[in-house]
């Protein structure tokens, strides 16, 4: 009964965000753009444009139109590409989400295996050398960490392919070996965290009492670190990857422009260049929802996993 | 306060970040008496050449010397960062303040708005307002500086909420001192270690921002040698061979930025010690 109430809050309270953001995407796409084309235009052109894209409308009945629209999933018409936003927009996500997996694969178990690794050796050289070497992860952009990789792995090692444009009918492994330099340069970023938690998790589990108990009761070390150590550890390390969610979907943008490769982050830096309003507004907003999304899932799966916390007393 | 100096020298990481920033912010200023080079003039005779011993970091696409252009680089995201984070300070500190010292309403709708700033990546609504403003570095501040506010609101809100409950607030009251004055002049000063270390650790990630847009183009413009802008107009010939611009300008912005987190990271360390 209790869990079904604070779901609903939580719900509830996502929701509200969805709608504030979808105020703030419709502001940002819809009012602030200049009148750089009026003036090109002149003001008769302008009016018949205005008219038949609708936005001669009181701003509410448009704001209706577009969100109520949205809601069901038909996003309006690109000026770019005079067609709808829609499938543009679920192919460039098919292909982002592919990216991501990818880059969370990759770097939430190396992450963890860091974390544990320097807790195991807290205070000596090997802890140190992650834990600087988190920090410097976690702060340089992507497009640096990209461009790194690129030369070493790329063109002077020549192992990995420069571009994520592989050629059409490759297999999954052909496709994975393309989009191993992106992944790493979107997922580096949270590296450090990752560790950082997961360090700071075990380090307080390896000090707890039950961990004493089971020590001192005789249990093998192995199974004192897999069974009762890891397990505790690691539900920080939940929370933090959820909201590095947005770390990650903002690396979007700059990964996949660096590697060429036509995701969700492609979409809306080419829409924000041209000044596409329509597909960078359907592209934002889906960003938006994903993370909160996300961000709702896992709030209720660490709550789920740790019965000693209560939602409602996080404020 | 001599005290968290003595501590703040004593620890590595803000002496060595510091000691780089300074360096950069050296250059920034001083660089053009120096460069070996001038940074902006075009050589078409000599364009792309790898580094050699007249030119050690080589020459860009229009033949200018790329380690001239290096050192004067950091002119504009140090000036174009600090702003925005200034900016985002600025308001921010009032907003989290009102909102911490008044709770309420207000409070409760200004924390759904911030809600809905943080569901997404700063990059992407940076770029959905800087194409509806126009790119500039001027647009760049106010942009940032925006999105900073209400992420610094929320730290603030939270530092206040724990001081307002304490007595010195209580007697404030009671002596019916004017509410500005007990938000500027009695929590504030109480509040401003965290304050600083959010300072510093947004300084860092405005280093980050800045660059990342430069590097889409949403941000600093050119003919500026901003190391962002520079990746940006040379990260296409690395195919061809041509790595010298891209690499030493990344080397530098990773630098500065590391450098202003280990700053940030002595600070935090400092502040809670």
């Amino acid at each position: 009964m209790r869990v079904g109430s604070l779901l609903a809050k939580r719900a509830a309270l996502a929701v509200l965000t969805l709608w504030l953001l979808s105020v703030m995407v419709f502001v940002g796409g819809q009012l602030l753009p200049g009148d750089v084309a009026r003036a090109i235009l002149g003001p008769r052109a302008v009016a018949n444009l205005d008219h038949q894209l609708g936005l001669d409308r009181p701003l509410l009945i448009q704001y209706w139109d577009w969100i109520s629209r949205f809601v069901i999933g038909d996003m309006s018409r690109s000026y770019a590409y005079h067609a709808p936003v829609a499938p543009f927009v679920w192919r460039a996500l098919g292909a982002s989400v592919k990216l991501g997996a990818l880059a969370f694969g990759l770097i939430v178990p190396l992450g963890i295996a860091g974390g544990v690794w320097a807790a195991l050796h807290a205070g000596r050289a090997v802890d140190r050398i992650l834990s600087i070497g988190g920090l410097v992860a976690a702060s340089i952009p992507e497009f640096v960490t990209g461009i790194v990789l690129i030369l070493v792995f790329g063109i002077w090692l020549r192992l990995l392919p420069v571009a994520a444009d592989w050629p059409p009918g490759a297999g999954a492994l052909r496709q994975v070996q393309y989009l191993l330099l992106p992944s790493l340069s979107l997922a580096l970023v949270l590296f450090g965290y990752l560790a950082r938690m997961a360090r700071a998790g075990t380090i307080e589990v390896l000090k707890a009492d039950f961990t004493r108990t089971a020590v001192l009761k005789g249990l093998a070390p192995r199974r004192v670190l897999w069974h009762h150590v890891l397990r505790n550890a690691l539900l920080p390390t939940i929370t933090v990857i959820a909201t590095q969610m947005g770390y990650l979907l903002g690396g979007l943008v700059v990964v996949e422009t660096l590697f060429r490769y036509p995701g969700i982050g492609t979409l809306i830096y080419a829409a924000a260049r041209d000044k596409d309003f329509p597909m960078l507004e359907a592209g934002v907003l889906t960003v938006g929802v994903i993370y909160t999304l996300t961000a709702l899932a896992a709030d209720l799966l660490y709550s789920a996993l740790n019965p000693r916390i209560a939602l409602g007393a996080a404020e | 306060m001599s005290r968290h100096w003595q501590l703040l020298l004593r620890s590595g990481a803000f002496v060595s970040g510091m000691l780089i920033i300074l360096f950069w912010a050296a250059c920034a200023l001083f660089g053009r008496l120096f460069a070996p080079f001038d940074p902006f003039a075009a050589d078409v005779l000599s364009t792309l050449t790898p580094p050699s011993a007249a030119h050690w970091f080589g020459t860009d696409q229009l033949g200018r010397d790329v380690l001239s252009r290096v050192i004067v680089g950091s002119r504009d995201v140090l000036e174009v960062a600090p702003l925005a984070t200034a900016l985002g300070l600025v308001l921010g500190v009032l907003l989290g303040l009102t909102t911490g010292y008044f709770r309420g309403l207000i409070d409760e709708a200004v924390s759904r708005v911030i809600d809905a700033v943080l569901a997404l990546p700063l990059v992407i609504i940076a770029l959905l307002a800087l194409s509806a403003l126009g790119a500039s570095s001027a647009t760049v501040i106010v942009v940032v500086g925006f999105i900073f506010t209400p992420l610094i609101a929320r730290t603030v809100r939270a530092a206040v909420l724990a001081e307002r409950a304490l007595d010195y607030v209580a007697a404030a009251q009671l002596r019916n001192e004017p509410t500005l004055r007990i938000l500027l002049g009695e929590i504030l000063p109480n509040i401003m270690p965290p304050i600083l270390v959010e300072a510093t650790v947004r300084l860092g990630y405005a280093i980050f921002a800045v660059a990342s847009l430069s590097f889409l183009g949403f941000g600093i413009q050119p003919p500026s040698p901003d190391w962002g802008l520079a990746v940006s107009e040379s990260y296409g010939l690395i195919n061809g061979g041509i790595w010298w611009p891209a690499l030493f300008n990344t080397l530098a912005i990773s630098s500065l930025i590391v450098a202003v987190n280990l700053a940030a990271e002595g600070i935090q360390a400092t502040a809670d010690a």
